[in-house]
C-alpha cells in the first residue's frame, strides 16, 4: 500500500494509450495504400486492452490491476473494390483494393487515447503531489 | 497517561485509507479503456470506522468479530450511472472528480498533521 504503486498502475495506462495512438498512426498512414491483391491489402489494426494483475507480491491479494495490451488484431472488415483502371497497381480487369481503414473513427479514436493518457498523466501529477506533501511532513 | 500517537488523532489512518482509495482510483482511471473492467472503490466512511473503533478481542474459536472490522476497506463495485457496450463500469469524470476530493482531503490531513507536529515541537522546546 503506497502512493508509489499509482505510478505503475498509470505507467500501464500510459503505455497502453501509447500502442493505441501507434496503431492509430499506422491506419491513418495507410488510409490510402492501394493493392492489386486483397490478400496483400493494408488492414485497420486495433489493440485489445486487458487488466494486468500487477506483481501479487506488491499489491498484495487485493487486485488492483494496470492495463497490458493483449495484442493486436487486424479488422475484418471487407475491403473497398475500387475502379481505377490507370493505376499502376490495377488487376487486369482494372480495380485496386483499398484498406478498410475508416478515417473518420480513427480521428475519433486518436482523441479519445489523447485524452486518457493526459488525464492518467494528471492522477499522476496529483500522486507526486501528495507524496512531495508527505516527505515534507513536519518540517 | 496521553502519548504522542494520540496527539495525531484519526489523521494517520484517514492519511493511510486516503492513500489506498487513491490507489483504487488511479486503477480505475487507467482502466477506462478496458473492455469489461468493473469500476471498484471502498466505503470510507465504514473503512474509518473500523480502523478506528476498538475492535472486539475474539478470545476464542466460536467468537465473533464486530461487524465494523469485518466490513472496513474491502473493494466494492461501482455502480454504474450507464455502463458502455463493453461492460465497462468506469465513468471517467466521476473518476477524476473523486481522485481530486480524495487528494484535496489528504492534503487537508496533512496541514491537521503538520499543525500538531508544530505544537508538539514548541511544547517539546518550551520556549
Amino acid at each position: 500500500m503506497s502512493l508509489f504503486r499509482i505510478f505503475d498502475i498509470s505507467g500501464s495506462a500510459l503505455d497502453a494509450q501509447t500502442v493505441r495512438m501507434n496503431t492509430t498512426a499506422s491506419n491513418m498512414a495507410n488510409a490510402n495504400s492501394a493493392s492489386s491483391v486483397s490478400g496483400e491489402t493494408y488492414r485497420a489494426r486495433q489493440p485489445v486492452f486487458a487488466p494486468l494483475v500487477l506483481d501479487a507480491m506488491e499489491t498484495g491479494s487485493d487486485g488492483l490491476a494496470g492495463v497490458s495490451v493483449q495484442g493486436v488484431v487486424e479488422s475484418q472488415a471487407p475491403l473497398e473494390r475500387q475502379y481505377q483502371p490507370h493505376h499502376p497497381l490495377a488487376d487486369a480487369e482494372g480495380y485496386v483494393f483499398m484498406p478498410n481503414v475508416n478515417v473518420v473513427e480513427e480521428m475519433a479514436n486518436m482523441i479519445s487515447a489523447s485524452r486518457s493518457y493526459q488525464t492518467n498523466i494528471e492522477v499522476m501529477e496529483a500522486s507526486k503531489r501528495m507524496l512531495q506533501q508527505t516527505l515534507s511532513l513536519g518540517q | 497517561m496521553p502519548s504522542f500517537a494520540d496527539a495525531f488523532g484519526i489523521h494517520p489512518a484517514a492519511v493511510a485509507l486516503r492513500t489506498r482509495r487513491a490507489e483504487v482510483l488511479a486503477a480505475n482511471i487507467a482502466n477506462a479503456d478496458t473492455p469489461g473492467y468493473q469500476a471498484r472503490d471502498i466505503d470510507f466512511r465504514a473503512a474509518l470506522g473500523a480502523a478506528t473503533a476498538a475492535s472486539l478481542t475474539t478470545t476464542r474459536a466460536g467468537h465473533l468479530a464486530s461487524a465494523q472490522a469485518a466490513t472496513g476497506g474491502e473493494l466494492k463495485y461501482r455502480q454504474p450511472l450507464n455502463a458502455s457496450l463493453d461492460q465497462n463500469t468506469v465513468d471517467v469524470q466521476a473518476e477524476r472528480a473523486a481522485f481530486l476530493d480524495n487528494a484535496l482531503r489528504y492534503q487537508a490531513s496533512m496541514t491537521f498533521l503538520n499543525g500538531r507536529i508544530t505544537g508538539l515541537m514548541s511544547a517539546l522546546r518550551g520556549e
